[in-house]
């Protein structure tokens, strides 16, 4: 399998990140500046690194450009000051310098071809990189098992249950075997008990796989949940990103999150998300238009 | 499967009692509405010529299909592929269609003269902007979010426009490709009436001439089951190469 895998840092106090901290960073994003219109800023030097195999959430409230910050780190748009670096060796495909092509993105909606069955959606990636058919069939027949889909190799989209095309979808960014992942609010659209089993598949899956995974949520418990770390921003535009430790041991399943650690790192960004509220509600009044604006400029992409 | 036939088959049946015996009935001249008796005792006693007559006008409507189906999607292709294109020649291309074909018509018989050229060229000036609308359209029906996951896997021009754009714009091509496919017979036959040696526009032509309803009314059903004939089979071809296009 072609999928980097990274050794698994111990499972110490913080979990991992020590450890990788020698490591260059496999992203690094530096005081990245960006507004769709001139004068409207969505995000405000804002800074933040992965490291390899590490899981990272991006929590923060709907509609604050959280979805921009992907479409910039894919590639997808250019920052207007700072940069994004990405260290994963592959050129990009969009000429010198591009970053297209060299992270896996999944989007919000599963964004599967209607009119391809579940394993020609799933060979996508691999057949936009240039692998021969065969090849690429044969990967991901292999793979089908460990994420619940197998024997949906011939079922079109349409045929299947909003949790089982989110596994395609992933499936299909995985084994495109990008050593970093962006998950944008891959669950926000299911109802609560499918959500559960699939932050529980997704942990299942990323132990086994081990890529690094951005994930953006603005669902408290399934940050703490899932992530190595959390990285809250409370403000818009968002400038500073407030990060904290999840130093709970893996594997971890949805019963964590009765536990006492959880409970306290919880406490923490509920704070943290309370004074960020209470703090921009001085400026509500000259900031609620603008918010308008911004959800606007999302939906465009 | 067969009970869903059932209402048409007897419509028909009952409409074509109402003909045979309602022109009996009211004694309506021959040469006005003949019986559908004799429409098919016409059919039978020219079938030799009829035939030969069927044939050309197919081939006509055919070749001006064709003909529309490769200058439809190249210019659909164009207004995909260049805003400027789009801005330049989508207004020219509704504005074509304001021209009334048939006040055209005998100028293009004038510049491709009376064989076939001139049929071929006005079947494509009826058929061209339905499959060129619905083309174009259809590369506009993307889904933005598959197109900008496809350029973060790395996807070059062209792969996305064979796996995404060619797919996505199916479904209307083929809308357009179906009103085409009727209106080809139309424009072949309206070739035909402005002058030509055969098909099935000239001979009705001919049979009007001499007053033979019969023989004008034969022509007539075979050019509606030629229409049919396209129809159903594009419908066939859509069957087969158009997949589920809604999640």
């Amino acid at each position: 399998m072609n999928i980097s895998q990274y050794a698994v840092p111990d499972q110490g106090d913080s979990a991992g990140t020590l450890g990788a901290e020698t490591k260059p960073p496999l992203l690094e994003v530096d005081r990245m500046t960006f507004g769709y219109n001139s004068g409207r800023t969505l995000l405000d030097g804002v800074s933040f690194r992965i490291q390899p195999g590490e899981f990272v959430s991006l929590l923060a409230p709907s509609g604050s450009g959280k979805s921009t910050i992907f479409r910039l780190i894919a590639g997808l748009l250019e920052p207007q000051s700072g940069s994004v670096t990405i260290r994963t060796g592959k050129p990009g495909k969009g000429g010198k310098g591009s970053r297209l092509g060299q992270v896996g993105y999944m989007p919000q909606k599963d964004c599967l071809l209607p009119w391809r069955p579940v394993l020609d959606n799933a060979v996508l990636g691999l057949e936009l990189q240039g692998v021969p058919k065969r090849q690429a069939i044969e990967k991901v027949r292999e793979m089908m098992p460990s994420f619940g889909l197998a024997g949906t190799e011939k079922k079109y989209p349409h045929e299947l249950s909003g949790g089982m095309r989110q596994r395609v979808s992933f499936l299909r960014s995985v084994v495109c075997g990008t050593e970093i992942m962006l998950l944008d609010e891959p669950f926000s659209a299911l109802d609560a008990m499918t959500r559960v089993d699939m932050q529980e598949w997704l942990l299942s899956v990323w132990e086994q796989y081990r890529s690094s995974i951005l994930f953006i949520t603005h669902d408290v418990d399934e940050a703490l949940l899932l992530s190595d770390r959390v990285l809250v921003a409370t403000e818009s535009p968002i400038r500073e990103l407030h990060e904290i430790t999840i130093d709970m041991p893996r594997p971890r399943s949805y019963g964590d999150t009765v536990g006492e650690i959880f409970a306290a790192r919880k406490r923490t960004v509920l704070e943290l998300l309370h004074r960020g509220q209470s703090s921009s509600g001085n400026t509500n009044k000259s900031s609620a238009p603008v918010r308008a604006q911004q959800s606007q400029g999302e939906g465009n992409g | 499967m067969i009970r869903r036939y059932v209402p048409g088959v007897l419509l028909v049946l009952v409409l074509a009692l109402l003909w045979e015996y309602g022109v009996q009935w009211f004694s309506v001249p021959h040469y006005i509405i003949p019986k559908l008796s004799s429409v098919v005792t016409a059919l039978w006693d020219n079938r030799s010529s009829l035939t030969h007559h069927f044939g050309v006008t197919l081939g006509e409507a055919l070749l001006g299909l064709f003909l529309s189906v490769v200058t439809g999607c190249a210019l659909a292709i164009w207004m995909h592929m260049s805003k400027l294109a789009q801005r330049l020649v989508y207004p020219l291309l509704v504005a074509s269609q304001t021209i009334p074909v048939i006040a055209l018509s005998p100028i293009l018989v004038m510049w491709f003269g009376y064989e076939m050229g001139s049929k071929i060229a006005i079947a494509v000036l009826f058929c061209f902007f339905p499959i060129a609308v619905g083309a174009s359209d259809g590369f506009k029906a993307v889904n933005r979010d598959i197109l900008e996951l496809m350029q973060t896997m790395g996807g070059s021009k062209s792969a996305i426009f064979f796996k995404l754009y060619v797919p996505s714009a199916l479904p209307s091509f083929f809308s357009g490709l179906k009103v085409a496919a009727t209106f080809s017979v139309a424009g072949a036959t309206i070739g035909e009436w402005l002058g030509a040696e055969s098909g099935l526009g000239v001979f009705s032509k001919r049979a009007s001439g001499m007053m033979r309803a019969d023989s004008v009314f034969a022509a007539v059903i075979l050019l509606s089951v030629m229409g049919i004939i396209l129809f159903l089979f594009v419908k066939w071809l859509e069957s087969v190469l158009v997949k589920p296009n809604k999640i």
